[in-house]
């Protein structure tokens, strides 16, 4: 009797325990925001959070390119420069007519935005579709795939970039206003300036969700990630699942570019690089596993937002740049090991 | 060519299935199959041939082809040579889904299930219902109930596989097959993580689908299983096609004969031990979480074999792996000579003479990429160390011992060791334990998956042990084996201990129904 008493009690703590497991993601969001508001009271505003959701976004729309990739066991070292070449195109595309040392002299009238976004998605889903060539057809492990497309990726855009004939290697900037607009025009919602950015951060999240849970491409790719001989022996298409998923990755990765182009409005050679690395911190803090198969789209999203938190509240508190990367590089550390718990068998 | 027309619900859904067969009523011909590994001829002119509504054996030892031969008809493997012939047209699948889509579905040996998904995710694997393009959660839900319904599965279709227990996981995957509405069902060893009333289920189904038309191939060890449930029996050895009969004029006798070549007088060696000494004591052992062994309290002598008997689900493994420490210990004491010792992990486990050796092979026993001697060797790496360093000199040294004494067939040391067949896979993962010099070994389904050749094997290498002074614990489903080699039973019960037999002393004949009695003890 007393033993069965017991036994109900622990199960009650186990269960709380297990409950604190599953949503320490957004406790540990939560202290931070908390700890900084002791701090600087003044942090909590409408525009500071504002702030935070419009530099996710364009980082969220990636990490939620690369998650898919991560969920296959793979990853994606390549983001950067894809995202960099990309963004380079696009921005060679929209420059002012205006503007006397254009990339492309030759257009003189403004060219219709549809037509750079096509062009950036079609070289990002080009180059992460070759990556999937790569680790579904050749065998090759995504780490060793993607290290070199990152490089070839870097070696385009150089050779793009500098080749301008006003000057080499020469940033290009002096966007068109409509360009720059779609990014950082806002809407007014009941008196608060929304940045259309975080709009599409959102939507972008929505069909991904819809991608992952509702279409048999998103629920083979975790069944691919989780077990790929069961997924090749219930008749999965192993191959079309890998390619379907890094073609979407890729899709995500040319819209981020094009959306990242009009954020900084000045591409350089330089754009992009270690992009790989926010996105990937993103989808591990997550809780996307790196042994594969398991993650969620709000997931992706908390982590962003956790991230973009952390390097805003930091900035905004002043702490020392260098103290930053520290503080950046233990929470990582600190909330995956707390998120991978769940997933650890009791024994 | 006859056609054989059935219509109405089949299953659940709702069409017309034709069945086609030549003159002679054969629904599948595996002709002259040939497939060469690396070092081995796996099938060297391997046949079968498979008629409609018939339930065929496929029997043979371990290594003898039986898998290899049906992974070349699912696609898996691509065969060197020889003709398949299905519903009287050649046929030649290149990938399972190739052979799915031809009403070929089979249920592996190894678990294939992608653990954290749930179960109707699994099941629908590869053919998830679609509704305007998106994946129907819905139908799919509806429809894992109604083929549990006709099966009279009880789990919940939105269960994560693998939070299950490793004979539902068989069940639900049982139930994948079923669900693929084949003409050809291939069951590779189902029953050999399934308790007793759960291969009479498994039974139930398969003579379900039989009056439907389907023909099923059947390999399992359990012979008389295979003579109750079978039609025909076809016998292979070392790839090669032995012989096919009607399952009526065999006997087991016969089936071994021609499965090992000679006769088998005998499926048990001799007992020879004497149990001394108590060498180790333990006291209301309670795991920390569920399920778990409850309150288990017995001991262990010097020289003994102890069988650890139970339903499938009365936490036998739970028990052994919460003694050894990969489990989590609540409450309770172990002594070893008296002393008492904490097994925390599986390290010090080792260091206080324990050896384990796990239910599941491929998960939590070997490194399938990795060659004889690594897999031989892992647990003792301590004892090689000269200088810092590894001798490969000794490694090499106690590999041969492994390979010799427990008579393994393998090409060299360097093979990987996912080349072996099961029983030989076995064989290494024991001389791993035995190299580590244990005083008590917890074996967990020792002889699972590996056929009669090689268990009489590891019975007596099991009693050898025993007769060198070591105790053995064994946990097994299979009574007869335990009945056939150990000292006492322990039953399990729902987490407790029901009773301990003593062969010994208790009447033989009544061994196999008190087992039974106490097994329902707490449930």
């Amino acid at each position: 009797m007393e033993k069965a008493i017991a036994g109900k009690v622990k199960f009650d703590k186990r269960k709380i325990s297990e409950f604190l497991l599953n949503y320490a993601l957004y406790f540990i969001l939560g202290i931070i925001l908390i700890v900084v508001v002791i701090i600087e009271p003044k942090f909590l505003s409408l525009t500071n959070l504002i702030n935070i959701l419009k530099q996710a976004s364009t980082k969220g729309i990636l990490a939620l390119g690369c998650a898919g990739l991560i969920v296959l066991a793979g990853t994606d070292l390549s983001l950067g420069r894809i995202l960099g070449l990309s963004a380079a195109v696009t921005a060679s595309i929209v420059q002012s007519v205006t503007y006397a040392s254009r990339y492309y002299p030759q257009i003189t009238k403004p060219v219709p935005l549809i037509i750079p976004l096509l062009i950036s998605i079609a070289i990002a889903t080009a180059i992460s579709a070759f990556n999937g060539f790569g680790v579904a057809k050749l065998h090759l492990h995504a780490f060793i795939v993607t290290l070199g497309t990152s490089l070839i990726a870097y070696g385009i855009t150089c050779i793009y970039v500098e080749n301008q004939a006003m000057g080499s290697a020469m940033a290009l900037s002096t966007f068109d206003m409509r360009f720059t607009n779609i990014v950082n025009g806002t809407v007014n919602l009941m008196g608060v300036r929304i940045p259309y950015v975080i709009f599409y951060f959102f939507i972008a999240s929505f069909v991904m969700y819809i991608i992952w849970n509702k279409t048999t491409l998103g629920k083979n790719m975790f069944a691919v990630g989780g077990n790929e001989e069961a997924a090749a022996v219930s008749g999965v298409n192993v191959t079309k699942t890998i390619m379907g998923v890094y073609i979407i990755a890729g899709i995500m990765y040319g819209i981020g570019a094009f959306l990242e182009a009009a954020r900084v409005q000045s591409v350089s050679t330089s754009t992009g690089f270690n992009y790989e690395l926010d996105a990937i911190s993103a989808c591990v803090i997550g809780g996307i596993s790196f042994s594969g198969g398991v993650g969620n789209v709000p997931g992706i999203m908390v982590g962003v937002i956790i991230l973009q938190a952390i390097n805003y509240s930091l900035y905004y508190l002043d702490v020392n740049a260098y103290l930053q990367f520290i503080i950046k590089g233990v929470i990582i550390i600190l909330a995956v090991s707390i998120d991978v718990r769940k997933y650890l068998n009791k024994k | 060519m006859n056609d054989i027309v059935r219509q109405g619900t089949f299953f659940h859904v709702k069409r017309k299935v034709v069945i086609r067969t030549t003159e002679n009523n054969y629904l599948l011909e595996m002709v002259d199959i040939e497939k060469q590994f690396p070092g081995v001829k796996a099938l060297d002119h391997a046949r079968l041939d498979l008629q409609v509504g018939e339930i065929h054996a496929l029997m043979g030892e371990n290594g003898a082809g039986k898998s290899t031969l049906m992974k070349c008809l699912f696609g898996v493997y691509n065969k060197d040579a020889g003709t398949i012939h299905m519903e009287g047209e050649e046929v030649n699948f290149t990938n399972p889904k190739h052979a799915l889509d031809h009403g070929v579905a089979m249920v592996h040996q190894e678990l294939n299930q992608v653990l954290r998904r749930n179960i109707m995710e699994n099941m629908w694997l590869g053919k998830f219902p679609l509704k305007n393009g998106l994946v129907d959660s819905k139908k799919m839900y509806a429809d894992t109930l109604k083929i549990f319904q006709n099966l009279d599965i009880k789990l919940n279709p939105k269960d994560i596989i693998g939070n299950l227990s490793v004979s539902q996981r068989q069940m639900a995957e049982i139930a994948k097959a079923v669900s693929y509405n084949a003409k050809i069902l291939v069951l590779d060893e189902p029953t050999s993580s399934l308790a007793d009333e759960e291969v009479e289920h498994l039974f139930r189904i398969m003579r379900q689908l039989c009056a439907k038309g389907v023909g099923i191939i059947y390999i399992s060890h359990r012979m008389d299983e295979i003579l109750r449930i079978s039609n025909k029996v076809t016998i292979m050895r070392d790839g090669k096609w032995i012989a096919t009969r009607d399952a009526s004029t065999l006997s087991t006798n016969e089936i071994v004969k021609l499965m090992v070549g000679r006769d088998l007088d005998n499926r048990f060696p001799p007992k020879t031990n004497t149990p001394g000494e108590v060498l180790m004591e333990v006291k209301n052992l309670t795991g920390k979480y569920m399920p778990t062994c409850i309150d288990a309290s017995f001991d262990l002598r010097e020289g003994e074999v102890l069988g650890i008997s139970g339903l499938v689900g009365s936490r036998r493994t739970e028990l052994i792996q919460t003694i050894f420490g990969i489990m989590k210990k609540e409450s309770g004491e172990v002594y070893v000579k008296g002393k008492l010792i904490h097994n925390k992990d599986s390290r010090i486990a080792i260091n206080n003479g324990f050896a384990l050796l796990t239910e599941e092979r491929r998960a939590t026993g070997l490194f399938p990429e990795m060659g004889i001697t690594f897999n031989a060797t892992v647990a003792n790496f301590r004892s090689y160390v000269k200088w810092g360093l590894l001798s490969s000199r000794k490694m090499g040294t106690d590999t041969k011992w492994v390979i010799d004494s427990m008579n393994v067939k393998t090409p060299s040391q360097k093979t990987h060791i996912k080349y072996l067949s099961g029983g030989n896979q076995q064989k290494v993962i024991i001389g791993r334990w035995l190299l580590t010099k244990p005083k008590i070994l917890l074996l967990d389904e020792p002889t699972r998956g590996i056929d009669v050749g090689a268990k009489f094997e590891i019975y007596q290498l099991i009693l050898n042990l025993a007769n060198e002074g070591k105790s053995v614990i064994m946990v097994s489903s299979e009574m007869p084996e335990l009945i056939g080699i150990c000292d006492r039973i322990l039953v399990m019960s729902n987490g407790r201990v029901a009773g301990i037999l003593d062969i010994n002393k208790d009447d033989n004949g009544n061994a196999q129904e008190t087992i039974m009695h106490l097994s329902a003890k707490f449930v």
